[in-house]
């Protein structure tokens, strides 16, 4: 008998439509994976009674012939997403306590659509780190393991918490934000299709801020064909906030047949750097020969400023973030501190409330913003990250798409990197350009590593070409015919009929 | 006290040199960045959203509405208005501050540079240029005395839009940093960008000061913030400057720093040095995009400025052939000049020479005594342009009118009732007149007499005893036409 655990949601919907399972079921199912699961750390706040209510409604709908396109879709949500009358952490301990009365655009988008809410993921404190370690709640482990070996691993980050889920089948889908690689990274390090769609897409809106002209939030899922049924129902424009784009959404799932002939699939040589992981490279070049063998056509490319993006990128993401996090103050929400004065209040609330890591950076924002700085670091960082964007302008001129490993290396131990952050800033090397550059980049998993973890490779899209990036991508999911063995071994504790 | 003001003290001569910063807050319904209502609210934290409280996630959406007063403003003093402009953060910790952070506009402000012409009391005119004028959010309010050890925080005020207007340093005295305030007030009411009102802090001003002696290049300047009267304005520049060059003399050092201007003891004292001034760490805001404007939205907001007060006041002076001084005045009051105008245009002969006479004398007169407004004046302008008429056709005599006045203003009624009901009617009729002064002359032979043989001042006493005979209502230009006949 199989387990409707093992359906992805396009298989899944279908069965509901048809009325062979329920809503009820399935929520219950996933509920009873996520408490077999809960060791993962993958949700910090578990919502089931909701979701069990929720489903219910859901299946008067469909009872009644009404179903909503994303009806009784199991959705994991970041706990970066303001979610109204459930509590929101961002994973800091600064905001321990805060439960927002207002929902986030997207979340209230995706629950419009049908999607049931199961509770909030673990990630890095403020989206900030590449392995859901800074946490308040503490790490999330990735339910991968290296062949042979018991230890646990990081799902990435900073949607690791939403990362782990999905690949442990507690959640269908899950929402993420990427502020530098966030969705992307973790989906790779977990065998999961992750996408970053292009700045202004989706409203930020209710999205607590890392780094305001870099975050974007976006979906991690088991496939292609549901990254675009939920990146559809996140998706669209929203007066709240002034950087979302107005424009048409399309059906992305339509625009998925596997056709890539004729494509022009660009390969930066920049990418393929000193001491990249030969089993991924080896993949990458994999990757290329099956779009070849597609009748797509492999061109090399150049992105000079490559090497720039990283620093960039931590000059940048740093100095808003250090801007963004002013309002953590203990004056009117979250955690405060006494002191005997409104300084003291203030050193207090936030010594005690942000982590190491979240320190670091506003210090490092604080800085590069400084008068006599601001020149020299933040300005000039601007410049380059003209100069960064302009590579992937001139690129497109000659491309449709470009191909790049997602990560430098496979999943790593917990507790590893902790105590180094440039080792931990290098996860990001090759997810950063996009995020600096504002553009559509999607994660598919490609293969397996000789100690059989998952490796993903990445799909960079001009701006706002979503619908067929996805097609791309989907033609390379095809291509790699990647199977999780987690998703296979799936139990059925609830057999279908 | 006009273009040349020295300041003496024993060493000689010191010019003051003054540059302001005025913040004036924007007349619009909501605030700039959010929703929030700007009206007065009754209690305090009654107009705030979620924007506002800096709550997690929630973004600043431009109020497009504060960008077109600002537009209009900026055409108001002949500024250059920048099609491009951006939203930066002004970072810094205060507790009313919720964000942590003003959104401002430091390096590409709406508005750049432009002028001003001020009239001074002696007739002539300066030109203040203006460095700029930007868009940039107000903060809450920190309330100290509502509880012995806690401080409470009001956000009503925060997120209201500001406009920041910066001076150069061109004004020399207080009367030049007076009269400017004085004009860009009037001026920002005319175009409907602030209502003015100093009292409740929608217009205020930093005062930039410093002294030099003659020739000598600009010293070390104080700013006095956050002053809230025009008369205080003009105090704290004349206590500063003499401070500076008591300080200077004694062979100290003026320090740039920031300072406070206490009305009641007559001082400034100092609020923070430069050194202990934070380090703003201006950056431009990523949650905002840049503001671009067309040529066509300028000329279409310019296009439709109202006539400003120096246009009206021109205009005033060649269509009334009022004097200077006298437009001046009307044109210094929206709500007068509008009653100037109203009250004109009813008169048959549009007769605004009389209408000003009326209306900057007994008017003003008795809406001083009374504690009025003119927009509390029991005499309306309507009223006010029928007694003109009345005097224009010779109705009533000047004279006569004076008193009509009074009763318009006691009993709220049209001059022609009170000029029926008390039979005031001027006496035109020349038989009844030459009745009377054939009377006056007959019970004054003697004095006749004396006229004829040459005591001519005798005239007026007859000309007062045919006036008293008709109770005052005759046409005191008749009466002479009748009397000379009659005493050849």
């Amino acid at each position: 008998m199989p387990s409707l655990l093992k359906l992805d949601f396009s298989a899944l919907r279908s069965k509901l439509f048809s009325k062979e399972i329920k809503a009820r079921e399935v929520v219950e199912a996933y509920i009873h994976r996520a408490e077999e699961t809960r060791h993962l750390n993958a949700y910090v706040t578990e919502t089931f009674d909701s979701a069990l209510a929720q489903a219910d409604t859901s299946d008067e709908r469909l009872q009644k012939g009404e179903a909503l396109p994303l009806e009784g879709l199991p959705l994991a949500i970041k706990d970066i997403f303001c979610t109204k009358g459930v509590r929101t952490t961002n994973a800091s301990k600064i905001l321990y306590n805060f439960v927002p009365p207002y929902e986030s655009t997207v979340t209230s988008n995706l629950k419009n659509a049908g999607a049931i809410c199961l509770g909030k993921t673990n990630l890095d404190e403020f989206a900030m780190g590449s392995s859901t370690m800074t946490s308040c709640h503490g790490a999330s482990i990735n339910p991968w393991k290296r062949k042979g070996d018991a230890a646990d691993l990081i799902p990435g980050g900073s949607s690791g918490g939403s990362s782990a889920s999905v690949a442990a089948g507690s959640s269908l889908a899950a929402l993420g934000t990427d502020t530098g690689g966030s969705i992307r990274q973790p989906a790779a390090l977990c065998g999961l299709v992750g996408m970053k769609p292009t700045y202004g897409l989706c409203s930020r809106y209710g999205i607590i801020a890392f780094a305001s002209s870099l975050d974007q939030a976006g979906p991690l899922t088991r496939t292609v064909r549901d990254a675009a049924l939920v990146l559809e129902h996140m998706a669209g424009h929203d007066p709240k906030d002034s950087t979302s784009m107005n424009r048409p959404i399309p059906n992305y799932e339509s625009f998925l047949k596997g056709d890539v002939k004729g494509l022009k699939i660009g390969i930066p040589k920049e990418y393929d750097r000193e001491g990249l992981n030969p089993e991924i490279k080896a993949l990458w070049e994999k990757s290329a020969q099956w779009f070849r063998e597609m009748g797509a056509e492999i061109v090399d490319i150049s992105l000079p400023h490559t090497d720039y993006a990283l620093p960039v990128y931590y000059i940048i993401a740093p100095a808003e973030a250090s801007s963004n996090l002013a309002r953590y103050d203990g004056v009117r929400y979250g955690l405060r501190m006494d002191g005997k004065s409104i300084d003291e209040m203030y050193q207090n609330t936030r010594t005690e409330g942000f982590g190491e890591e979240v320190t670091r950076r506003i210090l490092i924002g604080t800085y590069v913003l400084s008068s006599g700085c601001y020149e020299d670091y933040y300005l000039r960082a601007q410049k380059v990250r003209r100069k960064v964007l302009e590579d992937f302008t001139n690129a497109f001129q000659k491309v449709d798409f470009i191909l790049t490993p997602t990560t430098a290396s496979e999943a790593f131990k917990v507790g590893k990197n902790l105590t180094d952050p440039l080792a931990m800033y290098l996860q990001d090397i090759f997810t950063v350009s996009t995020n600096l550059a504002g553009l559509p980049a999607i994660s598919v998993p490609a293969g397996l590593s000789g100690s059989g973890l998952p490796l993903g490779m990445q799909l960079i899209g001009p701006s706002f070409s979503e619908a067929s990036l996805l097609n791309a991508a989907y033609a390379l999911e095809t291509a790699a015919q990647f199977k999780s063995p987690l998703f296979e071994e799936l139990k059925c504790h609830h057999p279908i009929g | 006290m006009s273009s040349s003001y020295w300041l003496k003290t024993a060493s000689g001569f010191w010019e003051v040199v003054v540059g302001l910063e005025v913040h004036a807050q924007v007349s619009s319904h909501s605030k700039l960045f959010s929703g929030a209502s700007t009206a007065f609210a009754g209690s305090p934290n009654a107009t705030v959203t979620l924007v506002d409280a800096a709550f997690p996630g929630m973004l600043p959406v431009l109020n497009e509405h504060c960008v077109e007063q600002a537009v209009k403003t900026g055409l108001g003093i002949n500024a250059q208005i920048n099609l491009f402009s951006m939203f930066d953060r002004k970072n810094y910790f205060y507790p009313d501050l919720p964000t942590g952070y003003q959104i401002s506009q430091f390096y590409h402000p709406v508005v750049g540079e432009g002028h001003l012409d001020v009239d001074l009391k002696d007739g002539s005119s300066l030109r203040v240029n203006i460095e700029r004028l930007h868009l940039e959010q107000d903060a809450g309010k920190s309330v100290h005395d509502l509880h012995p050890t806690k401080t409470c925080i009001d956000l009503n005020r925060c997120g209201i839009a500001l406009m920041e207007i910066v001076t150069k340093p061109d004004m020399r005295t207080p009367e030049h940093a007076m009269n400017f305030v004085k004009k860009l007030r009037l001026l920002l009411r005319y175009l409907g960008t602030n209502d003015g009102n100093m009292d409740e802090g929608s217009l205020r001003a930093d005062v930039n000061i410093s002294i030099r002696k003659p020739g000598e290049r600009l010293g070390n300047r104080a700013e006095i913030k956050n002053v809230n009267s025009i008369r205080f304005i003009g105090q704290a520049i004349e206590v500063e400057a003499h401070r500076q060059a008591l300080l200077l003399e004694a062979g100290g050092e003026v320090v740039q720093e920031t300072r406070l201007y206490d009305a009641a003891k007559g001082e400034t004292r100092s609020l923070r040095s430069k050194e202990d001034a934070p380090d703003y760490r201006y950056f431009p805001d990523p949650d905002l995009l840049p503001v671009v404007l067309t040529e066509d939205y300028v000329n279409k907001i310019r296009n439709s400025l109202p006539e400003l007060p120096d246009a009206k006041k021109q205009r005033f002076m060649d269509t009334y052939g009022l004097p200077a001084y006298d437009a001046t005045v009307l044109v210094d009051d929206l709500d007068v000049s509008a009653y100037f105008e109203e009250a004109t245009a009813l008169t048959k002969n549009k007769s605004g020479r009389l209408i000003s006479n009326y209306l900057t004398g007994d008017l003003f007169a008795l809406l001083n005594k009374n504690g009025k407004t003119i927009l509390e004046s029991p005499v309306s302008p309507a009223h006010l342009a029928e007694l003109v008429d009345l005097i224009e056709e010779e109705v009533i005599s000047g004279r006569i009118a004076k008193d009509v006045f009074v009763d318009m203003w006691d009993h709220s009624k049209s001059p022609k009732a009170i000029v029926d009901s008390k039979g005031l009617r001027q006496i035109t009729n020349s038989k009844e007149l030459e009745e009377m002064a054939e009377h006056v002359l007959a019970n004054n032979a003697q004095m006749v007499e004396d006229y004829k043989s040459g005591k001519e001042q005798l005239f007026g006493f007859f000309v007062g005893q045919v006036m008293k005979l008709t109770g005052g209502k005759a046409n005191p230009a008749l009466i002479n036409e009748i009397l000379r006949k009659k005493l050849k």
